[in-house]
């Protein structure tokens, strides 16, 4: 080859086609958590004044009175800063759940229709580089921006929270502060991202395989035809003579299909989770740090379960389809 | 290696591709050196899209097809860093920004010339934080050809680039790609209906027909063949003993026909001789296609 004026510089494909992602998906991955966290704030703190304006004009120069083991009630003051910092997780997870289903289903459709797919193939990033960007994003990524923003905003309606009860005169308030446990819950929810890499990637690599290979309406095929499938199914099950465990075809086409992408579903199949909700007797929940005891539950023992397992590799399949796919599908209507 | 190389960008032989029952490339079969600027001409359907894609990688087809010596079907993601192309006008994503398609196209293709492309920028009403989708047709492709000619690619593919633009946006176009960036390591292929506007800066021209290649030759050698001449009335019947591929009657009696061929001395005599242009040429060759 004649050295003539090509000058070569270095270059990171797949750090780039991250940040693309980003840029393009940025509402979805960063600002809809923000925004569902600021109005959710928003309100506490309105309730909260409210509240403490009505709670001092019925109770002026009352003290509240408190008997009982000053132990315990600390205990229970503190689940309830526990239960401000899980509730803005769950805020915001549930807000992911709905950001991945679509992001997964639009990500290897939208650039075909709107044909600026046919730009992106006209760079050197592979077909197989942009599929697994885009996966990164769905599995990893957006997972763990909703999570850092939950845990922020558990912490604003925590300090909400408290700062209201202590204003109320509520004794032994800063128990909410000191006798919480943010680090467990904090790192009980880290073990959602890697327990949700897993076991989502059946449904979003599903999502984007529709994506890859509809050539229009992926949500109508994605939805419907595991949908459809299993009602046939059920349908088929009125004839007399047909043993079918409808259950188990609705569990994994529906529910392993599609649900998956929820944060959390893997409760059913988590014998942790089962076990405590079996333990649990009415009598034993007496506040709110016995409600934390139940759901603040490690994510990590799913990983032993077949369920799990079995459907990822699924989704890795799916997946490598969809990058098939990627390199030969032509054009969306 | 450049020693032994010939200067063949692409060879393609007997390529065939079918849509449905329709053949889009048809045997096709066809090479193209370095250093070019080819003119794909054809009619609407005739596969000229096709053939691009073929060469792209971007569809499957049958034959036998080399593009700076790879395989467009196994070779795509390695081929990319040497091709690029234009498929269309406003396929840009709607929602980028100037600064994000630069930072993006350098931050992954190694022969982007960013302090060029931002050059190219720079005598545009393009800046850096406008989006996609605020921008007109026209700054559109000024965006997207400022991008692709801040690449040093071997080979540059593009497919009707200045379809639904402006006469000004189509004059610039054409004339930056020919000042800016074209040299003799380099080669383009283009696609278009206007052919007047580009016949001045092709080399070469090739015409496609139901998939197959119906002519191909150097700009030199079009003028050399073809002659078209003015014939006046009392002239026409003695020219038409030439059998000229094409004939067309102007006002006050003249009639234009277009000679294959004829040695341009012995049409002198039937009246004034020209070289044809690429459009007439185009459609005398392209006769009875939708018929």
């Amino acid at each position: 080859m004649n050295a003539v004026t090509t000058h070569n510089h270095k270059t990171n494909t797949f750090k780039w086609l991250l940040k693309r992602e980003f840029w393009e998906n940025r509402g979805g991955f960063l600002w809809a958590p923000v925004i569902t966290g600021a109005i959710v704030s928003l309100l506490t703190l309105v309730l909260a004044v409210i509240g403490l304006v009505r709670f001092n004009q019925s109770h002026a120069g009352d003290s509240m009175r408190f008997d009982g083991s000053l132990a315990e009630h600390a205990r229970q003051i503190g689940g309830i800063g526990d239960t401000a910092l899980l509730v803005g997780i769950s805020l915001t997870t549930l807000v992911l759940a709905f950001v991945v289903f679509f992001y997964a289903l639009g990500c290897l459709y939208d650039d075909r229709r709107d044909r600026s797919v046919l730009f992106w193939k006209s760079l050197p990033a592979s077909d197989l580089q942009m599929v697994l960007s885009k996966a990164s994003w769905a599995l990893l990524l957006a997972p763990i921006i909703s999570i850092v923003v939950g845990v922020a905003i558990g912490i604003v309606l925590w300090v909400i929270i408290g700062a209201a009860a202590a204003l109320a005169g509520m004794p032994n308030a800063s128990a909410i502060f000191t006798h919480a446990n943010p680090f467990s819950v904090i790192g009980n929810t880290l073990t959602i991202v890697p327990v949700y890499l897993l076991w989502a990637l059946p449904a979003v690599g599903w999502l984007m395989l529709c994506s890859a290979w509809a050539r229009s309406k992926p949500f109508l095929w994605a939805v419907l035809l595991p949908v459809l499938a299993c009602v046939m199914v059920s349908m088929v099950g009125i004839l007399p003579g047909t043993d079918i465990n409808y259950g188990r075809i609705w569990y994994t086409l529906v529910y392993r299909g599609l649900m998956s992408v929820v944060p959390g579903s893997w409760a059913p199949a988590s014998s942790a989770f089962e076990n405590n909700m079996q333990h649990a007797q009415n009598s034993d929940i007496q506040g709110p740090a016995d409600l934390m005891r139940l759901m603040n539950v490690s994510n990590l023992d799913v990983l032993g379960s077949a369920d799990l397992w079995i459907g990822a590799a699924i989704g890795a399949a799916f997946i490598a389809l969809a990058i098939y796919l990627r390199r030969w599908r032509e054009l969306a209507d | 290696m450049s020693a032994v190389a010939s200067n063949t960008v692409i060879t393609a032989r007997n390529l065939r591709k079918a849509y449905r029952s329709k053949l889009a490339l048809n045997d096709t079969s066809f090479d193209i050196e370095a250093g070019r600027i080819i003119g794909l001409i054809g009619p609407n359907g005739a596969g000229k899209t096709t053939a691009l894609k073929a060469i792209l990688g971007l569809v499957p087809f049958e034959g036998d097809l080399k593009v700076l010596g790879m395989d467009p079907r196994k070779q795509r993601d390695e081929l990319m860093n040497d091709v690029c192309f234009i498929a269309d006008v406003a396929v840009l994503p709607r929602w980028i920004k100037v600064k994000e398609a630069i930072d993006f196209v350098d931050g992954i293709h190694p022969r982007f010339d960013r302090a060029k492309c931002e050059r190219f920028i720079a005598n545009t009403q393009l800046n850096p934080n406008l989006r996609v989708r605020e921008m007109s047709k026209g700054m559109i492709v000024q965006l997207h050809l400022a991008l692709v000619m801040a690449i040093d690619a071997k080979l540059l593919v593009l497919d009707e680039p200045t379809l639904g633009l402006d006469i000004l946006y189509r004059k610039q176009f054409y004339q930056r790609l020919l000042e800016d960036y074209f040299d003799e390591q380099k080669t383009i292929i283009i696609t278009t209906h206007q052919v007047e506007e580009i016949e001045h800066i092709l080399t070469d021209v090739m015409f496609i027909r139901d998939g197959k290649i119906v002519l191909t030759a150097a700009m030199d050698e079009v003028a050399d063949r073809y002659t078209e001449v003015l014939a006046s009335a009392d002239n026409v019947e003695a020219a038409r003993a030439l059998k000229p591929i094409d004939e067309r009657s102007l006002p006050f009696g003249k009639t234009v026909m277009l000679f294959d061929g004829a040695p341009r001395e012995q049409l002198a005599a039937f009246g004034e001789t020209r070289n044809p242009g690429l459009a007439d040429l185009f459609v005398a060759i392209m006769k009875g296609t939708y018929a």
